[in-house]
């Protein structure tokens, strides 16, 4: 009898809030009231500053800038359930969870505008920078995960990576070692249907992304990303899962990118209007406001109170940030080792002597 | 006990720093492939296992890049991991994890995390190897900023060398001779014993011309040495590089001022190779008193031959011992 089916695990989808704002009540994870309303308010903070972001770009303001509209219930419904003393691995559009953690705003203006000093992670806060090569930060997630577990202090890594990062190598080495060691580390995909221009389907030939966790021997679910309580009550199941030492999760947040890659490319060149307005209708903004509203959480005074309220804070963060701008060059050498060595001090002596010389005044 | 010293090979001394270190701070740890019971391929890792258990000597699946990926992470949650690269050769496959993030963490998140960690790795030829496993990379990462490039000559340095790259807060690749795990034994002190970053050593003192080498060539120039104080009766000073970023310019320039002529040697193809920057480096602090162009013994810009070939490819004592013949001519 040589041939047999082999008993894999089926892969889930997990749907609670629907597009209409319909909930699922037998699924509908407890969040207290002051918690909705906090995530209501970074959910919103988030999207309004995605839209700044993308106004002060085009004025010239800021350098190139991936939006992240359309993934935030994704992103926030994750990032709610974890501790502070938990890790959070970013790729390079999750900055909701940067807010919903407590940082600065100014200081990401202040990254987009190419002074990376916006991108020092807040002291206390156990975040990793924003990370631009694909898939790379994945293993660091494992290395986080790892010694977490070492220093037995109980705390879960949620990291986060596109449709496009899971063709990526170094997205199977990190898949496989945290399978094989077992950490306490739940992989997030962020699958917006796109890679820049090339569709998912593109990315692989595989029926889900989530069915890949099967062959790294640890559980997948897919859910509907645009639904902040299936994203929700998925990452909680697997922190859970993960505090216990039951191992890493892959979780496919189905979702999608309904702004550009980034400033640089222009979508309508690689995908259709059709396309767009289907994903629209099932917008994650509207759908959570719909679910606040019937929870009594935000009504109109309050919306607009909470409108009001972000809108002041962007723009307090854009001044800020704007006062920080300063071109101190010399702020380049600094960092680059703990200790700078002889011959990288007198590259930085010449620079000041250059700058003297070209009349700049050398920062303080 | 201070005062006792063991003959060791550099595979031994190597290990003596291991087995310290962990015992001495328990977040170093060691990861790579075959590093746990098979103790390494060279033996480097022999007995770690059996003392710090499979937490701290760790049996990775096989992939380079998240083996120094992993261990990036771990440096940001503040361990301090030894990533073992089988062979250099391989490093390739984790080279974006080495330059893209140990080397920049530090200055991405402007000083909020740094990574502290040792990438060893076997390099060089001589030792009849297969494809990919005879090549000297380090000009690759000499060319990045935030690394330390470190290479051991000796049993004895090579254990104070990596004494000190676990324990410097930057990271560190770590290169290891693969030609001299064995060649020589030296006395080893049990105490601990550190040698800087950044410092190289005069090998060899003399007057008539400096000849800069590194690694196993400062084997062959050592030698050289010896036969052109007995057949030429000049005085060859040797400098043994050690570290080759950051790189010890002062030294270099101190010796050329008072001999006037050098040589630099390296195992490594010519283009852009280390070579170039010592030149480049005496051109810059020594041009005045250079009394003869300086010549550079290296491999030639091919691909590194089967074994077959790799004699004669290699640059041995006889292409050192031309260089500077014709130098002190001049």
């Amino acid at each position: 009898m040589p041939r047999k089916s082999l008993d894999l695990p089926p892969i889930e989808y997990l749907s609670i809030l629907d597009p209409e704002g319909n909930v699922d009540t037998k699924l509908e994870p407890k969040i207290p009231p002051d918690d909705l309303k906090r995530l209501y308010r970074t959910f919103l903070l988030s999207r309004r500053f995605d839209e700044r972001m993308l106004r002060l770009q085009r004025q010239g303001r800021i350098g190139t800038f991936g939006p992240t509209r359309g993934h935030e219930a994704a992103v926030l419904g994750s990032v709610y359930a974890l501790r502070p003393t938990d890790w959070v691995v970013p790729y390079y559009r999750e900055w909701p969870a940067y807010m919903w953690r407590g940082w600065p705003l100014d200081n990401l203006v202040l990254y987009y505008a190419g002074f990376a000093e916006g991108m020092r992670v807040p002291d206390g806060n156990r975040d990793l920078p924003l990370c631009i090569p694909i898939a790379s930060q994945l293993p660091h997630a494992v290395g986080v995960a790892y010694a977490a577990r070492y220093k037995g202090e109980g705390s879960v890594t949620l990291a986060y990576l596109g449709d496009g990062a899971t063709s990526h190598g170094d997205c199977q080495e990190a898949m496989n070692f945290a399978g094989v060691f077992q950490v306490p580390l739940i992989f997030l995909i962020l699958n917006n249907q796109w890679a820049i221009s090339v569709p998912r389907s593109r990315q692989t030939r595989a029926k889900t992304l989530a069915q890949k966790a099967t062959a790294y021997g640890f559980p997948g679910i897919q859910v509907d990303g645009n639904d902040v309580l299936a994203v929700c009550v998925a990452t909680q199941e697997a922190v859970e899962r993960a505090r216990q030492g039951g191992g890493p999760t892959l979780i496919e947040t189905v979702t999608y990118r309904l702004s550009m890659h980034t400033t640089a490319d222009d979508p309508t060149k690689y995908r259709s209007e059709e396309e767009v307005k289907t994903w629209e209708a099932k917008e994650p903004l509207i759908r959570f406001r719909r679910y606040v509203e019937a929870k009594g959480v935000v009504d109109e005074r309050t919306h607009a109170e909470l409108e009001a309220e972000v809108d002041a804070e962007i723009r307090g963060a854009i001044e800020r940030a704007e006062a920080r701008m300063k071109p101190n060059l010399l702020e380049v050498f600094e960092h680059v080792y703990a200790e700078r060595p002889p011959e990288l001090e007198a590259q930085r002596e010449a620079l000041v002597h250059h700058l003297a010389e070209i009349g700049e005044t050398p920062p303080s | 006990m201070a005062n006792e010293t063991r003959k060791l090979t550099m595979v031994k001394a190597i290990n003596l720093a291991l087995h310290q270190e962990m015992e001495r701070d328990d977040d170093v740890m060691v990861l790579g492939e075959d590093v746990g019971v098979d103790e390494g391929v060279f033996r480097v890792t022999e007995g770690l296992l059996k003392k710090f258990g499979e937490q701290r000597v760790i049996d990775t699946p096989l992939a380079e890049g998240a083996i120094v990926g992993m261990a990036v992470g771990m440096a940001i949650y503040g361990l301090k991991p030894i990533p073992e690269i089988q062979f250099s050769g391989f490093a390739f496959q984790a080279f974006h994890q080495i330059e893209n993030h140990a080397a920049r963490y530090r200055a991405r998140t402007r000083g909020r995390y740094h990574i502290q960690m040792v990438i060893r790795m076997p390099y060089g030829g001589g030792i009849r190897a297969l494809e990919h496993h005879s090549e000297s990379e380090e000009a690759y990462y000499a060319h990045t900023p935030g690394l330390k490039i470190v290479i051991p000559s000796a049993p004895r340095i090579a254990r104070a060398l990596l004494v000190s790259a676990i324990r410097d807060p930057d990271p560190v690749v770590f290169f290891e001779p693969k030609a001299l795990y064995h060649a020589v034994r030296e006395e080893v002190p049990d105490a601990e014993e550190t040698w800087p970053i950044g410092q190289a050593r005069v090998a060899r003192e003399g007057t008539d011309l400096t000849l800069i080498a590194y690694g196993s060539m400062l084997h062959k120039c050592l030698e050289v040495a010896d036969r052109v104080k007995v057949e030429d009766g000049a005085e060859i000073e040797v400098i043994d590089l050690l570290s080759i970023s950051p790189m010890d310019g002062e030294a270099i320039a101190a010796s050329v001022r008072k001999t006037g002529r050098a040589v630099v040697a390296h195992e490594a193809q010519r283009n852009c190779g280390v070579g170039a920057e010592v030149m480049a480096r005496i051109v810059e602090t020594a041009f005045l008193q250079l009394q003869a162009p300086i010549r550079r013994v290296t491999a030639p810009d091919v691909v590194y031959p089967g074994f077959a070939r790799e004699r004669g490819w290699l640059p041995d004592a006889e292409h050192v011992l031309s260089a500077v013949r014709e130098t002190l001519r001049f």
